[in-house]
């Protein structure tokens, strides 16, 4: 396959960035779409110039790293896929393809397609923790919890927090990312005391790292590798509810 | 003596329930809740929304019965209230629900523009529904068809017969044929109430703590199915003046 990539190149936070077209050839429908990335930047170092940053580590979908905008798509045309595991199959010889970093105000790009994130790492220092003693870990057994409270709690747990749905939404909202975490924690037991702290916390968090607020339209869901559901969201809305209500 | 006894330093398990939390920002200023107060706001002008559409169907009862049921409402709560009192406690509780409402639409909607200061080159539309899409833009035309509404029909200032004793012959003068224009306006704008309340009213179940699966399939199908029914309500009665089944 033979593609035309246009990939924003930003050299420091403080560079404007533009978009820079390149032309990859022989790309195999087998490469991910990372390694079609590789291919281009060894390219790139071999003639001299400053190859493409990316964030990318475990390339099995499952660290959060790999973050781009996919022809105005987080993680690119294929759902439920992380761009690691993207595979350029999805993608027609003479495509051309505009590759984009996650664009929010609390996501500054460091460099290329490359954001800070440690916004996500705030909301979850505000609230994303359970304060039972750790350790060994215990029996199975010893704190029962229903089986769909277990499988919602798991289903939430899935986030790999890379920020697609921010990068989605047309809010810029986190609101999916933080939702994910309450529901996750909020549905076991373990979580418990510190349910109410834990959702004002974070989401005067999320509000002061400079995210939008949710719309209930659902772009994040719909871009999200992991598929984290909607209602996450609502069960934020109700714990806040709640705890906001007791507290005044 | 056991380390958790005595140590003045707090441990792990007391902090679980001793943490006060950090947040010192009033509740109404947070994301959550400015849309909870959005959603109550918006919940209380759909109730008046039903009322209102229920009034208007008595125009099919006939001229005296329409005209005094708008009598009626301003004798609501007599005699234990004035004479209009009700009426204008109404009123008032509905501008500061539309002001909030406003405002609290206002307020995010500046936060999420401020969210994205870079735009994105190449942009996909939102997968959304369209009425999802629209909640901003939407509401603004509400807005104006809200003010015209209560100039047209309330005051009498840009109505063409504006006769605040007989507000039947108001309407149907309205609507007359020749004025087309003022119906086509009407009908956008009541299509306009339709979609924002499609969303709307999805999306205030859901800020509200609606969190099953089965509960939000229930609650967009309600939405929909409630915006139809309102749209459907207020439209027959142009309809009815325009094919003189109204007259
Ligand atoms: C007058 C101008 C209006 C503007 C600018 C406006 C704007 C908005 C916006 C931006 C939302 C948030 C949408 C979302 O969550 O995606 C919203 C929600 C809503 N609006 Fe309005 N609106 C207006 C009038 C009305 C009226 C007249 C009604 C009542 C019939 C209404 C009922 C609602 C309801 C029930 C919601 C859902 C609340 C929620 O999102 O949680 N709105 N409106
Ligand atoms: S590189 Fe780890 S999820 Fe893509």
């Amino acid at each position: 396959m033979n593609l035309t990539l246009r990939i924003w190149r930003q050299r420091s936070p403080q560079d404007k960035g533009r978009m820079v077209t390149y032309q990859v050839s022989d790309v195999s429908p087998d490469m991910s779409f990372l390694e079609m990335l590789d291919v281009l930047n060894e390219r790139l170092i071999l003639e001299g110039e400053e190859p493409v940053a990316f964030d990318h580590d475990c390339r099995e979908g499952i660290c959060g790293m790999c973050s781009m905008v996919i022809n105005g798509r987080p993680h690119g045309p294929q759902k439920l896929t992380t761009t690691c595991q993207l595979h350029m199959r999805h993608f027609k010889d003479g495509d051309t393809i505009d590759i984009e970093p996650w664009r929010a105000r609390a996501f500054p790009v460091i460099k290329d397609l490359v954001v800070n994130r440690s916004a996500f790492d705030k909301i979850i220092q505000a609230g994303g923790y359970i304060s039972a003693p750790t350790g060994s870990a215990p029996d199975a057994h010893s704190t029962p919890v229903p089986k769909p409270d277990a499988d919602a709690a798991f289903e939430a747990a899935e986030c790999i927090a890379c920020g697609a749905c921010v990068a989605a939404c047309p809010n810029g909202s986190g609101m999916l990312f933080t939702a994910a975490k309450i529901t996750h924690l909020g549905l076991l037991p373990q979580g418990q005391p510190e349910r109410e702290t834990r959702v004002l916390d974070m989401v005067a968090a999320h509000d002061d790292a400079g995210f939008g607020g949710c719309t209930n339209i659902g772009e994040c869901t719909a871009s999200c590798p992991k598929g984290i559901p909607l209602t996450t969201i609502g069960r934020l809305n109700g714990d806040f509810i709640k705890a906001a209500r007791k507290r005044s | 003596m056991h380390w958790t006894n005595q140590s003045p330093i707090r441990t792990v398990g007391q902090m679980a329930t001793a943490t006060a939390p950090r947040v010192k920002a009033p509740m109404l200023r947070t994301t959550v809740g400015l849309k909870v107060f959005m959603a109550v706001t918006g919940i209380l002008l759909v109730l008046f929304l039903i009322a209102h559409m229920l009034g208007n169907l008595k125009i099919f009862v006939g001229p005296t019965a329409f005209n005094h049921y708008a009598h009626w409402l301003r004798a609501i709560g007599t005699p234990l209230l004035p004479n209009t009192w009700y009426l204008w406690i109404q009123r008032t509780v509905l501008t500061v629900a539309v002001i909030g409402h406003i405002w609290s639409a206002a307020v995010l909607a500046r936060r999420a523009r401020a969210a994205r200061p870079v735009r994105y080159a190449h942009r996909q539309p939102v997968q959304g529904s369209y009425a999802g899409r629209t909640m901003r833009w939407g509401g603004v035309i509400i807005l104006l068809f809200v003010i015209y509404h209560i100039l047209d029909l309330t005051t009498g200032n840009l109505n063409p017969v504006g006769d605040k004793q007989h507000p039947y012959a108001n309407v149907v003068a309205d609507f007359a044929p020749h004025r087309w224009y003022v119906t086509i306006w009407y009908v956008l704008a009541i299509l306009a109430i339709g979609f924002h309340l499609r969303h709307g009213i999805f999306s205030a179940l859901r800020t509200l703590g609606q969190q099953s699966q089965q509960w939000q399939r229930r609650s967009r199908a309600f939405a929909l199915g409630f915006a139809i029914v309102l749209c459907a309500g207020y439209l027959s009665v142009p309809f009815a003046v325009l094919t003189g089944l109204v007259r």
